[in-house]
């Protein structure tokens, strides 16, 4: 069967007949099979897509199928599917059953989409390589003996090696956006608040927010329209009306467009990242846009700020894992209290577990104010300084990661440097912008990576036009 | 309490077995032996790490705490039976018909 890119194409091959949607779905289910080594999906749910493609196959022959009708898609292992389990890839969720769908996947289904299954990622969304995993390393589809990077390493997986057309993934300090560049897709990371996190197992609620990932910026932005938009069940959500992202993707005009000097001089940029992002900011500027270098001395200070925050938020959103309600629940315990202790220490990996005392001393009596209190004002220093960039400038522009995907172990060792690979990607969270990361590097080793822009809070339109032209522009054909 | 200021002056704060203790015990985390050296040179490495922020200079700066620009986002409070009891003890590692059980809280005397 041929390699489906966009949904445009499916829909097509359905309508002409071309294409069955039930033969669809076998051909993801087979490709999933042969590739159970990459470690990407955790579940199928086979039977379910099988019914699901029948009774969508008979709303398009009665015209009343959804905008995503002939969508295979997988979900993220941290985004709540009523009856399905759902482990964000945790010992300390394994077995359990969500009781309710999440927002998003109520509106995906709604709209006729098929989803296949879960997909592994790092431990409650907490890594950059998926090495965090209870259920282990996602591989890279290009190089088997590199990581599929993280959090969201098997949808970024999952949808580079053709196991189904599209995926959703989850961002709080570039959990969608690095996966995505590792891997040579499109993953765009929405303004805090522009989709619901109702039914998102919560990391850190500031930063959190769910976006797709795709082969096309089409389909991210498709997928970004039906999932938009206010729910009463996230007080979160913004109420700013959402736009048809997948019409309004003809960019016209010309845009102004900032880099960060500081990005593209740290000295742990790769050269050959480093030279094709000066290869498409001069091609900007050759096809009449304006780019310009901007001065941002705080760039040394995001990803400190991101740490403080996020571990804080996540050490109080875990508290809730207890071993009574649900989930694991150590066999040696006596009494309560060394039930509570007992059943986290065994159920949560180490990684979780450091965050979670890292985030546990920054709340605590006598550092609050030197640590949690501090790294919120400096947030606001970060948002009012990109805030000025973005009211002078259309677009940031900046690489996803400073390098192709690492090997596998070689940054487990260390938390820093691990931290540093969001170096590029925190700001967006820290700040609340939407990001998207546009698959047009490789290096000559074969491996992707992506080029990021950034633009202001809720212009999605904009940044996913301007998206797609730069593919169209630079992309490799 | 450590002291706030924009200067860099005060002394790197350094984590000991006591702190790692007392945070543990907040955590509902348990470290000993080998795993609480770890996490103490774990969370001295991130506290360094993190230390970089005194650098900037915070004054009269009001902290950032809700990113959205939404205000009062009110909605009626509406009971609305969302599950059942069965599902909500359906996935209680023990339960009974009613209840969630845990283990003996009282000892015998």
């Amino acid at each position: 069967m041929k390699q489906y890119l966009t949904l445009s194409e499916v829909q097509s091959d359905l309508r002409s007949g071309a294409l069955r949607l039930g033969g669809l779905v076998d051909h993801y289910l087979c490709k999933i099979e042969d590739n159970r080594h990459l470690n990407a999906f955790l579940e199928v749910w086979p039977e379910e897509a099988h019914e699901r493609a029948e009774e969508i196959t008979q709303k398009m022959n009665a015209g009343t199928a959804g905008r995503l009708a002939g969508l295979v898609l997988g979900i993220k292992d941290n985004i709540c599917y009523k009856g399905h389990e759902v482990s964000g890839s945790s010992l300390i969720l394994k077995g359990f059953k969500s009781l309710y769908s999440s927002t998003v996947v109520d509106r995906l289904l709604k709209e006729d989409a098929i989803i296949i299954g879960r997909l592994n990622c790092d431990e409650f969304a907490m890594g950059s390589s998926n090495e965090n995993s209870a259920y282990g390393a996602v591989l890279n589809p290009v190089d088997l003996t590199r990581v599929s990077g993280g959090s969201s390493g098997g949808s970024a997986v999952a949808v580079a090696a053709g196991l189904c057309l599209a995926a959703l993934g989850s961002d709080t300090g570039g959990s969608i956006r690095q996966p995505a560049s590792l891997n040579g897709i499109v993953g765009l990371k929405p303004t805090y608040g522009r989709v619901s996190r109702y039914g998102l197992l919560a990391y850190a609620s500031s930063f959190d927010v769910i976006g797709p990932m795709t082969h096309t910026v089409e389909d991210a932005a498709l997928l970004l329209e039906v999932m938009a938009g206010s729910d009463k069940k996230d007080s979160t959500t913004s109420s700013i009306k959402t736009d048809t992202y997948s019409k309004m993707l003809d960019f016209k005009g010309k845009a102004r467009i900032a880099y960060i000097k500081e990005c593209l001089d740290s000295p742990g940029l790769n050269a050959e990242v480093r030279s094709r992002t000066e290869e498409i900011i001069d091609g900007l500027r050759t096809e009449g846009h304006t780019v310009e270098a901007v001065d941002f001395p705080l760039l040394e200070y995001m990803v400190p700020t991101y740490y403080v925050l996020t571990t804080a938020e996540a050490s109080s959103n875990l508290a809730r894992y207890d071993g009574i309600h649900f989930g694991y629940r150590s066999s040696g315990a006596a009494g309560i209290e060394s039930t509570y202790t007992k059943s986290r220490s065994e159920g949560f990996g180490g990684e979780v577990k450091r965050r979670i005392m890292l985030g546990t001393f920054v709340l605590s009596s006598g550092y609050y104010d030197a640590y949690y209190g501090r790294a919120q004002k400096v947030r606001r220093i970060l948002k009012e300084r990109t805030d000025e960039i973005l009211s002078r400038y259309d677009f940031i522009i900046l690489p996803t990661t400073t390098n192709e995907a690492f090997k596998i172990g070689e940054n487990i060792k260390d938390p820093i440097t691990m931290y540093l690979e969001d170096i590029y990607t925190v700001q967006a969270n820290l700040v609340g912008v939407p990001g998207i990361s546009i698959p047009l590097g490789k290096k000559k080793s074969g491996m992707p990576f992506g080029i990021q822009l950034m633009a202001g809070r809720f212009e999605e339109a904009r940044l996913l036009a301007f998206s797609d032209y730069l593919m169209k522009t630079f992309g490799r054909q | 309490m450590i002291p706030c200021c924009p200067h860099n002056t005060e002394a790197k704060m350094k984590i000991n077995h006591e702190t790692v203790e007392r945070i543990a015990e907040l955590a509902r985390l348990d470290y000993s032996g080998e795993a609480a050296d770890e996490i103490m040179n774990d969370m001295n490495k991130m506290l360094d790490f993190v230390d970089k922020l005194k650098e900037l200079d915070t004054e009269g700066v009001e902290p950032l705490i809700f990113m959205t620009e939404e205000t009062n986002v009110l909605r009626t409070d509406e009971v609305e039976a969302e599950i059942t009891q069965a599902e909500a003890l359906s996935n209680a590692p023990k339960k009974d018909m009613y209840y969630f059980r845990v283990p003996k809280v009282i000892k015998q005397q």
